[in-house]
């Protein structure tokens, strides 16, 4: 197995990975951990990688995997069961003028406070497509989800990242 | 917010990027023409580009790259790789004999290292934490120490990894860990390097040989690491090589 040539794919990966874990999990300790496991299983994992296919998908993969096995990740496995991809409109009742959005949006304080509180599905969508800036190709091979359900629980996702915004607005 | 019925997702999905060029000149089209999309449009932009930053949030610390650069690094093959870099170390060593010589103070850092090295050979408890295993022996030294430091696999090499031990070195807590080599028992030291000793070690690089002790001593990162045993110098250096690797 060539170590050296996955030092060399997976390293320019790693402060990325550690942010998306910090993210996740909301404490430095149980991130560290979790880069450390996803490292030590993608270089177990290495041979059975298909060059050509993207490793970057293939690592957040597994650091997603190594998050829904952990303690924290555990608790979040219920908030999955319940993301109906049907479901209702819910957040109409706080639906946000561009205006609101676009004066809401300068607060960074407040848009990571949305972002903090969203649930770990809708969370780590958001951050793989805007933060990562992910393809919904690759956002649907992370989150092993048919390309389909990423553009509409992507669309869930916004809507509810609005409405914490849109909340937080309005109480001003 | 009504009179326009353009989906708000068919313009995430164009500012993702994810539109065929058909449905993005349409789009394009109509938001000429419509300044509730256009409004729409800026304040996702402006959401995304304070989004951006969250992707700085969080940066890892140096020690935590290096752990994980050391549990992926390459373990270099045990051929003659040693063989160049053991005789520039022994023209080196020579030098540095020589060097040393003109400073007793210098001898002093190392009578140190070599102390410790002898006490330990010669203690009935040679160990606080006796083990082989070094995903046993460097947890041990968590919070005993005020650093991090990484140890190789040793399995499957000429070294086999005998325990370790806490010790003060120039009035510094280090760590001490006990490697055999065949017959021969190899002391490694780590401790954080200050203003002062490091440049009073006699030893640029390389083996030296001093009090008929082998020892290499070098610095990275912050920490000052010393072998020291009466195996050969090729196995020093060896060893001292296994930990550069992992040490970063």
């Amino acid at each position: 197995m060539d170590r050296v040539f996955f030092e060399q794919l997976s390293m320019p990966l790693f402060d990325q990975l550690y942010n998306h874990a910090c993210w996740l999990t909301g404490d430095r300790t149980d991130a560290e951990d979790l880069v450390q496991e996803t490292y030590a299983k993608a270089l177990k994992g290495f041979g059975s990688f298909a060059e050509g296919t993207n490793l970057r998908a293939w690592m957040f993969r597994i650091l997603r995997n190594a998050f829904l096995n952990s303690r924290s990740g555990l608790k979040q496995k219920t908030e999955y069961l319940e993301d109906d991809e049907a479901g209702a409109d819910e957040a109409v009742a706080h639906e946000i003028t561009p205006e609101a959005l676009f004066l809401a949006s300068e607060s960074q304080e407040a848009i990571f406070n949305a972002l903090e509180r969203l649930p770990v599905p809708h969370r780590e969508i958001i951050l793989l497509c805007d933060v990562d800036e992910m393809s919904y190709r690759e956002i649907a091979q992370v989150l092993d989800l048919p390309a389909g359900t990423v553009m509409s629980r992507l669309a869930r996702a916004r809507r509810n990242l609005r409405a914490a915004l849109g909340a937080r607005e309005a109480m001003r | 917010m009504t009179a326009c019925s353009q989906d708000r997702n068919v313009l995430a999905a164009y500012l993702d990027g994810e539109l065929t060029a058909d449905q993005e000149r349409s789009l394009q089209e109509h938001m000429r023409g419509c300044p509730e999309c256009a409004a729409e449009v800026a304040a996702q932009v402006r959401l995304r580009r304070s989004m951006k930053r969250a992707a700085t949030r969080f940066t890892p610390s140096a020690a935590l790259r290096l752990k994980v650069q050391g549990q992926i690094a390459p373990k270099r093959s045990a051929g003659f790789r040693w063989l160049w870099p053991a005789s520039v170390a022994l023209a080196v060593m020579l030098l540095a004999v020589i060097w040393a010589r003109q400073s007793t103070a210098k001898n002093e850092a190392f009578r140190e290292v070599a102390d410790l090295h002898v006490s330990d050979m010669a203690s009935a408890n040679p160990f606080d934490v006796v083990s082989s295993d070094r995903h046993t022996v460097k947890p041990w030294f968590q919070g005993k120490i005020p650093f991090a430091f990484n140890l190789p696999e040793f399995a499957g090499s000429e070294f086999t990894l005998l325990g370790g031990r806490l010790v003060y070195l120039h009035q510094q807590a280090a760590a001490q860990l006990v490697v055999g080599a065949g017959k021969h028992r190899i002391s490694v030291m780590v401790v954080q390097e200050s203003a002062g000793f490091g440049m009073g070690m006699p030893f640029a690089g390389g083996v030296s040989v001093r009090d008929s002790f082998n020892v290499e001593t070098w610095e990275k990162n912050g920490l000052r690491f010393y072998v020291i045993g009466d195996a050969e110098q090729g196995a020093i250096h060896r060893l001292a090589l296994a930990l550069q690797n992992v040490n970063g």
